[in-house]
């Protein structure tokens, strides 16, 4: 983010994402532990995390199923904590080029901390960072599951560490660099408060795809 | 299947959908200036709503006030310094590992 003319690789994506890495993997395992706890078996939370890749659904539908809460509660709540995936799609959808199936792998690869890590100016989205962080975080929080769910704990509570406040720390450092131009403030901060005003009544999940709308902010202001 | 397979299916399937629908949606056509304006503030909107769920979001939808606060406003701290990510990250992890063990 130091030179924001230089090109970029994948290789600068995986660099940028390693810290958070870190608390990506230490997730993953505690995911592990408990989606095997919970009843879910040993692979099956591994193909999970391989596949639909987004950490607060998985850990949604392992608690759910768990409690004895019933697999459409589970899908249900899983679903709507992944709809803020269609807006973020969008915000990165300029980094993709080529075939219908290329953009539609890649887009597999966009979680909340690849995609706020490869934020450049102007909305802009860097491809190479994209992939390199996703592709860290992938193997990360896949691995994490695996050696959870077949070994068990093997650090202690991610929580005791401070690692779930590595996450909003990130993407405060992100937001950071973006809100320079007041247009774009605006937007960050009516985005907050559309999440504060929504969060007390509305199931996880809702609020961040309700958020987006502030974006609405700068269609106004352009004109 | 068992409910934990259909789970994983289902919810694999409508992920990979979603995750895939804004790049596929976007691949033919530029949109309009003002749909462009709007698309490029979406990514201050969207992290801001991030900071605010995951800093104070809870277990079951409302709000969790705890040790993740005071590693947010240590991150601020470091941010106004000037720190680098991995340095606000650190800041954030340490101060609420810290507050988690003295309280």
């Amino acid at each position: 983010m130091q030179h924001p003319l230089s090109r970029r690789t994948y290789l600068d994506g995986v660099r940028a994402a390693a810290p958070i890495g870190v608390a990506a993997f230490a997730f993953g395992l505690s995911f592990g532990v408990l989606a095997r706890s919970a009843g879910m078996g040993r692979v099956a939370p591994v193909v999970m995390s391989a596949t639909t890749f987004a950490g607060s659904a998985q850990f949604a539908v392992a608690s759910i199923l768990g409690a004895g809460g019933g697999l459409v509660t589970a899908i249900v709540a899983a679903v709507l904590l992944n709809l803020r995936y269609g807006p973020i799609g969008l915000s990165a959808a300029s980094a993709f080029e080529g075939p219908w199936w290329k953009r539609a792998v890649l887009a597999q690869l966009v979680v909340d901390e690849s995609w706020a890590i490869a934020q450049r100016d102007e909305g802009r989205i860097d491809r190479h960072l994209l992939v390199g962080a996703g592709l860290l975080l992938l193997v990360c929080w896949t691995t994490g599951t695996a050696i959870g769910a077949f070994a068990g704990d093997l650090v202690a509570d991610p929580e005791s560490l401070g690692l779930d406040a590595a996450f909003p720390a990130l993407f405060l450092t992100l937001l950071w660099t973006q809100v320079r131009e007041r247009s774009r403030l605006l937007a960050a901060l009516g985005g907050a408060a559309i999440a504060l005003v929504l969060m007390p009544f509305t199931g996880p999940g809702v609020p961040i795809v309700a958020a987006s709308l502030a974006c609405l902010i700068g269609a106004r202001r352009s004109s | 299947m068992s409910a934990v397979w259909i789970s994983v299916v289902v919810v694999g399937l409508a992920t990979v959908a979603i995750k895939a629908a804004g790049p596929l949606l976007l691949a033919r056509h530029t949109p309009p200036p003002r749909a462009q304006a709007a698309l490029e503030h979406l990514a201050p909107a969207l992290l801001a709503a991030l900071v605010v769920t995951q800093a104070l979001g809870g277990d079951n939808g409302g709000f969790t006030v705890d040790a993740r606060l005071a590693g947010l406003a240590a991150a601020a701290a470091a941010l106004l310094l000037r720190a680098p990510l991995l340095l606000v990250i650190t800041v954030a992890a340490v101060t609420a590992a810290l507050v988690r063990l003295i309280a």
